[in-house]
């Protein structure tokens, strides 16, 4: 055994740690379960290092950036006084200015819309395996982010955290292939199941052929998956056509189109609406203003009122709340079923005074 | 231990031992990893460059000792390993870079490999070998339906090669004697 193992020493070597990993590798797979501590080893100790060198070429792109603008800016100031015109030069360089709004202010602005908390976090590296789309944030379990969070920018939804570390999380983009998220067509409402392909173009499947949807067509979530809020922005139809079992529809994922560096991840979503208003080609994505029927969703007390206060917008609106104050001047509980039915021909300031018309009158044939 | 040594056997057969700092041995390979993980972001085309594998294809041919070059390649495999999504199971790079680390040491005893275009060479051949041995690993282990393209993938090799020759001679500066 021996002289075995000293004549193919070199052969054994190989073999025990081809086995070791095989080993790893079987645990692995077999119990779906992650050797987690090397990983966290990993990642904890290359954060700081990517977190200050993404650092000082943020500074540095910034410092170049400014240098470069206040070049420009000297060079359009001398120009402009070659033409004596200041009010121009100062419309120039506030147009610039507005121009220049950078993605972080973009973010600042749509998080601040957005009605769900979400937490701003920096790119500070992809993974290193060939096959996946995965990069990795700088914000961790420490700052509140948990695995299966929606990873979201103004232009769209980007991906999912996957793994969470102490002070660093991955995130599985949109465009890897094992990526999946719930959508919804915003023009016929068709429902979908959002795939990456490994590519810049994503599918979305479980789409029969008799449905409709354009090419141009814009996607949101649908919220159906649990993981991203109904309303956010998935992206637009570049190809649609009927497939042999199911429509093929293609997508151009907005969230990816443009460089990943700041994102929101989504700490506590709130579902947004669907509206058909134009979403297109705006730099900004913000949501509809939440909508008034949110408050019905306001679950009854345990006297039983169920109604609660509400803004009124709209006849009908003003309608229920004037029976509703009909019905509190004569101190009837609505949802009570001991209370007697109030008289709404009563007015609510004076009960006892004959009965006036409701604000609105329904419209006449 | 403040430095590592390898023997070397020129082609005249005279032995020759280069010394590193072990810092050198240490900080080159996780620098390589963090090239990968960090600047791919910016200019995606460096996605193809696979810094660590030349690392590991560097040291090993210096090491000249097959155990010894099996373990760097499995320590820099698994350090890769462990930066790559969750999903990617610990020890598909180790393996891959394991049998990347024996096979190149085994060949720098049987060829003077301080030449730069025997190094290219090399570093041409591993890249191919490493490539298509992960792609083997990923149907068979974990059942990927990933694609093979021999052509795109021996340009690529091609184009790691050409930069390990430069490379090499850069890390060859680092030599402490010889």
């Amino acid at each position: 055994m021996d002289f075995f193992l000293n004549r193919y020493r070199n052969l054994t070597a190989l073999l025990v740690a081809i086995l070791a990993q095989l080993g790893l590798l079987a645990y692995q797979i077999k119990s779906g379960e992650d050797v987690r501590l090397i990983r966290v080893w990993a990642v904890t100790a290359v954060t700081p290092l990517a977190r200050f060198i993404e650092g000082g070429r943020g500074g540095l792109a910034h410092f170049l950036k400014n240098y470069f603008l206040l070049w420009n800016v000297q060079e359009e100031n001398q120009r402009l006084k070659a033409d004596l015109d200041r009010t121009e030069m100062e419309n120039q360089y506030l147009r610039a200015q507005l121009s220049s709004a950078d993605r972080a202010t973009a973010l600042a602005i749509f998080q601040k819309a957005s009605q769900s908390r979400t937490l701003a976090a920096r790119v500070i590296g992809n993974t290193t395996d060939p096959n996946g789309k995965a990069v990795i944030v700088d914000r961790g379990a420490a700052d509140g982010i948990q695995k299966g969070m929606a990873v979201i920018k103004p232009e769209g939804i980007v991906g999912k955290v996957i793994g969470v570390f102490p002070h660093a999380a991955d995130v599985l983009l949109v465009t890897d292939s094992s990526f999946a998220a719930g959508v919804v067509s915003q023009k016929n409402r068709v429902h979908g199941t959002l795939k990456g392909q490994g590519q810049s173009t994503v599918i979305v499947d479980y789409i029969q052929n008799e449905e409709t949807v354009e090419p141009g067509e814009w996607f949101l979530t649908s919220g159906d998956d649990l993981v991203f809020p109904r309303g956010i922005l998935v992206g637009q139809a570049t190809v649609v056509r009927p497939g042999k079992n199911r429509k093929e529809v293609y997508l151009t994922p907005s969230g990816a189109q443009s460089g990943l560096e700041d994102v929101l991840i989504v700490l506590d979503g709130v579902h947004g609406t669907i509206t058909e208003a134009p979403l297109p080609s705006q730099p900004v994505h913000v949501l509809a203003p939440p909508d008034n029927d949110a408050d019905d969703r306001i679950p009854p007390s345990a006297e039983g009122t169920s109604i609660a206060p509400r803004s009124v917008a709209t006849d009908l609106d003003r309608s229920v709340e004037h029976y509703r104050a009909v019905g509190e001047a004569q101190n009837h509980k609505y949802g009570d079923k001991n209370s007697s039915a109030p008289n709404y021909n009563m007015t609510p300031e004076n009960p006892a005074q004959p009965p006036s018309p409701p604000p609105s009158s329904p419209p006449h044939p | 231990m403040s430095e590592a040594r390898g023997r070397f056997r020129d082609s005249a057969g005279s032995a020759a031992s280069p010394k590193y700092h072990w810092t050198v041995i240490v900080v080159v390979p996780l620098a390589a990893i963090l090239f990968q993980v960090y600047v791919p972001r910016f200019i995606t085309d460096l996605a193809y460059l696979e810094l660590p594998l030349l690392v590991t294809v560097y040291f090993s041919l210096t090491f000249r000792s097959p155990v010894a070059g099996l373990l760097y390649g499995a320590s820099v495999g698994l350090a890769q390993d462990s930066l790559a999504r969750p999903q990617h199971p610990l020890g598909m790079y180790g393996v891959v870079k394991t049998l990347v680390g024996f096979f190149t040491a085994f060949v720098s005893q049987r060829f003077d490999v301080r030449n730069s275009s025997i190094r290219a060479i090399l570093a041409f051949f591993f890249y191919f070998f490493h490539e298509f041995f992960y792609w083997v690993l990923s149907r068979a282990l974990l059942g990927e339906l990933v694609d093979f393209d021999p052509a795109r993938t021996l340009v690529l090799a091609a184009l790691n090669g050409a930069v390990a020759a430069p490379l090499f001679l850069l890390l060859d500066k680092l030599k402490t004697t010889e």
